[in-house]
């Protein structure tokens, strides 16, 4: 126990976009604590704090998880990606690129989230599905858009709708084609 | 922002280990699996240990596999791996189907089987921040003396909310519960007990280590089906499990069915017996929401309208019967 009676901090290594940072937290901090107030990576969002919002979302060895309900003394050894880390080399990423040109986001406070979980699901399936993609962000609340433009933003990325058509509401062809 | 009360943290690699640390702390230790209970309980200053032990490191509650005539699920296995086995899926689609209905896709990485069925009750004047639990005076299952659900209840009565406890129910599964002293099985049914405030048998000691679900025989069916405000992410306001034996003619051998999300135990339907011999037509399945209907009564546990969670239930029956059968 240190002074006050709080356990001590404690030396923790995070891998964080693939960068290491050996960084003193207490054993109560959280991963998005951490990224946060710690190595002041704020792309992470704090909306809930507490499971319900999915503005945390990390990628945590490529799994959408909550950094908001995750230790991080638990992600050591683990890879964690934030939004930070979705650009290289100065060249933001193809779902990055998606969500800017559809202007899938009006405050951006949900974006950061919605981005992960569509980057985690365009790697594990190349062309989802309209139902694909709205399961996949399910866990991501957003309170302005109101969805559409970010599920386009998604097909955009993944080459299956052009910029041109962007803004069109997915026709019940388009959705019958894409099952 | 909502902070964690400090603790201090424990990552055992052997089960050993784990139920030492157990011991040693006794009374001021939880374990934390996937976290996605605790974390927001412990924040809400439901639970102020002073330890808490990790057990992601701990190889051995981890995995499926098939031993004898059972499929051994590992506490550690997430829901979404649970979710996406495929033998899961072709044995107890049912089950599959549950853990594909809990949270959303982040909660489901991070969420463990275990953790699933050792979840905490859940009431709207319980799951709250110590804030609004103070400004009303607190209640029975924590800090108080009074149950706002039940006007002079003695008895905590927030709600068993785990989707995958009543479809295991269903298909007759048991649980190994490890302590100092050694291990335990017991049946998923002797598991839970009708108290809000703690309503399994788990000891402060014990961790369960893993699931075991009976191979279904030829000719089982089962079903499950989920009543919740947001479909895609909210916990549940109504479960309902199906599972039906049925004989080579396609007569009923035996029919269980498994009510939750409306009190602090998942409630098996009672006096099933008389099904046994008959077709499963739509009579019968009729026959059988009635019955469940007659021995349900949600309580306003959860800020959803009791006559509705109430009257889903005969629905949800037949529904659950019709995925059965497809
Ligand atoms: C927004 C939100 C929505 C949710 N929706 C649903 C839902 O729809 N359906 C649903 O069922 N759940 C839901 N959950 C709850 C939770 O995500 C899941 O139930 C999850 O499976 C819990 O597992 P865990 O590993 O995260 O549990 P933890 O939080 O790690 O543990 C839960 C409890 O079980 C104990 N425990 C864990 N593992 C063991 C073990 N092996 N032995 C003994 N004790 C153990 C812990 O000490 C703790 O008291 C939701 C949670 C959130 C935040
Ligand atoms: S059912 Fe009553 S005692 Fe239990 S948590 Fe709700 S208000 Fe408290
Ligand atoms: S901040 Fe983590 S889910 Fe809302
Ligand atoms: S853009 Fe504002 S919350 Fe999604």
């Amino acid at each position: 126990m240190g002074v006050f009676g709080r356990p001590e901090k404690q030396l923790v290594a995070l891998t964080v976009n693939g960068e290491r940072h050996d960084v003193a937290l207490e054993p109560r901090a959280t991963l998005l604590e951490a990224v946060r107030y710690t190595l002041g990576l704020t792309g992470s969002k704090q909306g809930c704090d507490k499971g319900d919002c999915g503005a945390c979302t990390v990628l945590i060895d490529g799994k959408p998880m909550l950094a908001c309900l995750s230790l991080a003394i638990e992600a050591q050894g683990r890879a964690v990606t934030t939004i930070e880390g979705l650009a290289k080399d100065g060249k933001v990423s193809p779902v990055q690129d998606a969500f800017d040109v559809c202007g899938a986001l009006q405050c951006g406070f949900c974006q950061s989230g919605m981005m992960l979980s569509a980057t985690a699901l365009l790697a594990k399936c190349e062309k989802p599905n309209r139902e694909q993609i709205k399961d996949a962000l399910a866990g991501n609340l957003c309170r302005c858009t109101g969805y559409t433009q970010i599920l386009n933003a998604v097909e955009v990325a993944s080459g299956q709708r052009s910029v041109a058509e962007r803004d069109e509401r997915p026709t019940t062809q388009a959705q019958a084609a894409a099952k | 922002m909502l902070t964690l009360p400090p603790f201090e943290y424990h990552a055992p690699m052997e089960l050993a280990d784990a139920l030492a640390l157990l011991q040693k702390h006794a009374g001021k230790v939880k374990l934390i699996a996937g976290g996605t209970d605790l974390v927001p309980n412990m924040k809400h200053r439901l639970f102020m240990p002073e330890h808490v032990v990790g057990l992601k490191q701990i190889s051995e509650l981890n995995g499926v596999r098939g031993e004898g005539g059972f499929l051994v699920i590992g506490a550690m296995t997430s829901i979404a791996d649970l979710a996406r086995n495929p033998r899961v899926a072709l044995l107890f689609p049912s089950l599959a189907r549950a853990a594909t209905a809990i949270a959303g896709p982040q909660l489901r990485e991070m969420g463990t089987l275990g953790g699933n069925l050792c979840l905490d009750t859940r009431c709207v004047y319980y799951n709250q921040t110590h804030f609004w639990r103070k400004a009303l005076g607190y209640c029975l299952k924590k800090d108080g003396t009074v149950c706002h659900v039940v006007k002079g209840g003695q008895k905590c009565v927030a709600a068993a909310s785990n989707d995958t406890a009543p479809v295991l129910l269903t298909l007759g599964a048991s649980v190994e519960l490890a302590s100092p002293n050694g291990r335990r099985a017991i049946p998923l049914e002797e598991f839970y007990v009708a108290d809000g405030v703690a309503n399994t048998v788990i000891e402060p000691n014990e961790i369960l280590t893993k699931v075991r679900v009976p191979i279904p025989r030829a000719g089982l069916v089962t079903g499950y089906q989920k009543l919740r405000i947001r479909a895609a992410i909210d916990y549940p306001s109504l479960c309902v499990a199906v599972a039906a034996q049925q004989q080579a003619d396609g007569k009923l051998e035996w029919v269980r069915m498994v009510i939750s999300a409306l009190g602090s135990k998942p409630h098996t339907v009672k006096r099933l017996e008389g099904f046994q011999g008959r077709a499963l037509d739509a009579a019968t399945i009729a026959e059988l929401g009635q019955a469940a209907h007659r021995q349900c009564h949600p309580l306003t546990n959860i800020n959803v309208e009791t006559g509705w969670r109430r009257e889903m239930i005969p629905v949800f029956v037949r529904r659950a019967f019709a995925e059965a059968m497809k």
